[in-house]
């Protein structure tokens, strides 16, 4: 990478390898083994002022419950001359430009747009307010479920632990419940929520299975299993082309949502101009905001090349407990975002 | 068989199976945790966790490599060093390998509060109480926690270093419809917690917050509370005076340049709290000023990134420093010299958006600004600009002739840390300042109120 421009190369690799039972005096004898692994690589170039990094496949790298194939799987030397000469490539780049306009997102920050905006929203402990103090609460009213318009009706959200290979995959929760696929949103709707038993018992409702602690001597608590979206009938390509004026952001660089999982401000590694459905000039600091809801309600053009991201450093609760999420995802347009916050 | 026993047959391990060139150093801790959590206005949560973690470095035949374990009997002493001693077989030679620390003189014991070390859950949940008593019917959430840390260090150049360590904190929210106000404070012993005192200040901050109205975005003058400049200094440690970041150019400091207002100074101060004498290296730890009147002085090393630069290593051996760098963790922003003692939690003015005196005499200098009592979720959009984006929470208030006379929904801001703090930009310190409580215990930031010139708010509640 450094022939190739970068000041700084950096290679990531992360394995864990949990065997578990599960006993309980209502009879379960539940014996698993989940083997997670991963890993990526990322590129700086350092400016007078500023730095630029462009990493794959994602920032951290990508995860899942597999092996060492995944890591294999990821061809990561292939990827270094290029990631190198973007990072140094955007130090000179123009700005993202300021303002209202349509937005294409790639997967991977997709996938944590519905990990922060989704996923943690509809996470029933928070609903109810056991997280208020730290993580927060929720936008969402339980009032509301199975009626309340989240996005447009290209938005289905699914909570499946039994992805194969996916970060978020088990066979049965910390609690003894199976493994089972649920709806979040079905056609724009919110339908569901990620709960434990007790969760479950106090809001009335009749499923848990999302409840995971980071070890032996922590609580269980709810947390994301793969929340993703299910596939659209497009390709990227397609929504590029039928794009007249945009910006298409991939990779994120930053995150941010407030306590009710509402107002949101994400940055990307890298942009590029869409103009009269082509792909034009790259972009440097492109970042975007908004409102969950809005946002989602915006969706008109969703890809069916999904990816199951992993992301393997999810914080909650207190004492801090560090949880290993999955989520489906594919490129996605939002009309009329606004683009190009900066200080 | 006490931890400085344990780290010394690690040692002697090492250098059994590896040889005797092989260079070892140890450091054994044990931590006692507790926390006792509430919701709703009770308690759902009380945990206890006492553990013994080892963290074993050697350099064996120019290679370096790290593990770690929990197991402390002749198995899994064993088990570490030879899983440690495989892994450096197989690392790449490592030529800026800093070496050990050598033998030198460290205190002996942090600040240590038997009656903290040692508390029971019953002490912690009179505290909740206290606190849920006082927000007068509101909702209540938060958490108080005790932690005790006995420690030992050893390595094969001779050096060893032990200690003990205490810390208490309480952090906690009242809920006013959907205006909160919190309250929050670190403390060396559970004894000076006072719940009620800082259940009736969240309280009074939440009243006080009903009703916000929205403004518009913009740059406003700030007058920011404590749990706010914590944010401000945690940002700065990790990203500005990181000594790997700084070496790698991607850090905004500048040794022996005016980057900040002549009124800051702040000083990374460890044994100042709760904290072990030493750092993973073994390396003693100080007070160490990063600014000092405005001009940046230091940032702080552990031995690989202090030999980078030609210098030593700060005392800011950490885990994870590898990777992320060495980090101070427990840094103070100065308040004016010969000024009032630390703030003790309670109240000294009648609880509202306005709940201490300190913050009075800032705000009553501000024609039209805000009154920020919290930030949340700041994340980095450009490290070595440091320009961040996050939100206000739990409370903010505008102020007009120097009084709070609305509040207001929260904003979202995207500043540059290291210009709202300029030179110029600092408009006043309050002069008590008050240690803030990180997520981690042994972590802690402490400040005072600080009044800014601008602050830079990209977005309102509506987005």
């Amino acid at each position: 990478m450094r022939e190739h421009g970068a000041d700084l190369a950096e290679g990531l690799y992360q394995v864990w390898d949990t065997a578990k039972w599960f006993v309980s005096s209502e009879g379960h004898r539940i014996d698993q083994r989940i083997r997670e692994c991963g890993g990526g690589i990322s590129a700086t170039s350092i400016g007078d002022g500023e730095t630029q990094r462009r990493s794959y496949p994602s920032y951290r790298g990508q995860y899942g419950t597999t092996g060492w194939e995944l890591v294999e799987s990821l061809d990561l030397a292939a990827h270094a001359a290029r990631i190198a000469e973007e990072s140094r490539a955007l130090l000179t780049a123009p700005e993202c430009p300021a303002g209202e306009t349509d937005l294409i997102l790639g997967g991977e920050q997709l996938a944590l747009q519905i990990h922060e905006s989704v996923g943690h929203a509809i996470e029933l402990d928070r609903i109810l307010g056991w997280e208020a103090a730290f993580a927060g609460t929720s936008w969402l009213d339980l009032a509301q479920l199975g009626s309340l318009r989240y996005g447009s009706e290209l938005m289905n959200v699914t909570i499946d632990p039994t992805i194969p290979g996916a970060l978020g995959s088990f066979g049965f929760d910390d609690e003894g419940s199976p493994a089972v696929r649920r709806d979040a949103v079905r056609e724009g709707r919110w339908v569901g929520v990620l709960a434990g038993r007790d969760s479950a018992a106090v809001a009335g409702l009749d499923h848990g299975g999302s409840v995971r602690a980071d070890g032996w001597a922590r609580l269980p608590m709810v947390r994301m299993t793969n929340v993703g979206l299910e596939p659209g009938p497009h390709t990227l390509d397609e929504i590029v082309a039928a794009t007249d004026d945009g910006v298409l952001m991939d990779l994120n660089r930053s995150w941010s949502i407030d306590d009710k999982r509402l107002n949101f401000q994400f940055g990307c590694e890298i942009g590029w101009e869409v103009k009269k459905g082509r792909r034009g000039r790259m972009l440097r600091n492109p970042t975007y905001t908004g409102i969950g809801p809005l946002f989602w309600r915006s969706m008109d053009m969703l890809s069916s090349e999904t990816v199951a991201w992993g992301t393997p450093n999810c914080g909650k609760g207190q004492p801090g407990q560090v949880g290993h999420t999955g989520h489906p995802a594919a490129p996605a347009r939002f009309r009329d975002v606004r683009v190009g916050v900066r200080a | 068989m006490t931890e400085l026993d344990v780290a010394g047959q690690v040692v002697e391990l090492v250098r059994r199976l590896a040889g005797p060139d092989a260079q070892a150093e140890v450091a054994v801790t044990r931590h006692d945790l507790a926390l006792t959590r509430f919701a709703n206005s009770f308690i759902h949560q009380n945990v206890a966790e006492s553990g013994v973690s080892l963290r074993l470095r050697l350099h064996v035949d120019g290679r370096t490599a790290a593990g770690g374990g929990s197991l402390v009997d002749a198995d899994g002493l064993r088990a570490l060093v030879e899983r440690t001693v495989a892994a450096a077989r197989l690392c790449p030679p490592d030529p800026a390998w800093p070496g050990l620390t050598p033998p030198t003189a460290v205190r002996s014991s942090g600040i240590l509060d038997e009656d903290t070390a040692y508390s029971e859950p019953d002490a912690r949940a009179d505290r909740v109480r206290a606190f849920v008593d006082a927000v007068g019917g509101l909702e209540a959430a938060g958490y108080c926690r005790t932690s005790y840390r006995s420690g030992a260090f050893a390595n094969s150049a001779g050096h060893t270093a032990q200690g003990r360590t205490t810390e208490a904190a309480m952090d906690g929210i009242a809920r006013a419809g959907g205006a909160d106000g919190v309250a929050r404070l670190c403390a060396d012993r559970l004894a000076d917690l006072d719940g009620a005192a800082l259940g009736a200040r969240a309280a009074g901050k939440a009243r006080a917050a009903a009703d916000p109205v929205e403004l518009r975005p913009g740059r406003y003058e700030v007058v920011l509370e404590p749990a706010a400049v914590a944010d401000l200094l945690q940002n700065f440690s990790w990203y500005g005076f990181n000594g790997k970041r700084y070496a790698e150019r991607q850090s905004f400091a500048e040794p022996g340049a005016a980057q900040f207002d002549p009124s800051v100074t702040l000083v990374d101060d460890p044994l100042h709290g709760s904290a072990l004498p030493y750092d993973l290296e073994g390396t003693a730890r100080r007070a160490l000023t990063l600014v000092e009147a405005g001009v940046t002085r230091a940032v702080a090393h552990d031995r690989r990134s202090g030999a980078e630069v030609g210098g030593g290593s700060t005392g800011h051996g950490m885990v994870g420093a590898s990777t992320f760098g060495p980090i101070p963790r427990n840094l103070r922003l100065l308040a004016p010299t010969g000024t009032g003692g630390p703030f003790d939690g309670g109240a000294d003015a009648t609880p509202g958006a306005v709940a201490d005196r300190d913050t009075a005499a800032l705000v009553a200098g501000v024609r039209r600004g805000l009154l920020v009592s919290d930030f949340w979720y700041t994340r980095v959009l450009d490290p070595k600009s440091l320009v961040i984006t996050g939100l206000t929470r739990n409370g903010v208030w505008l102020v007009e002739d120097g009084v709070p006379t609305r509040a207001v929904r929260d904003f979202r801001f995207t500043e540059s840390y290291p210009r709202a703090l300029a030179p110029g930009a600092v408009l006043g310190l309050g002069r008590r300042p008050v240690r803030q409580p990180d997520r981690l215990d042994g972590v802690w930031w402490e400040a005072p109120p600080l009044r800014l010139a601008a602050w830079n708010f990209t977005g309102g509640a509506s987005g």
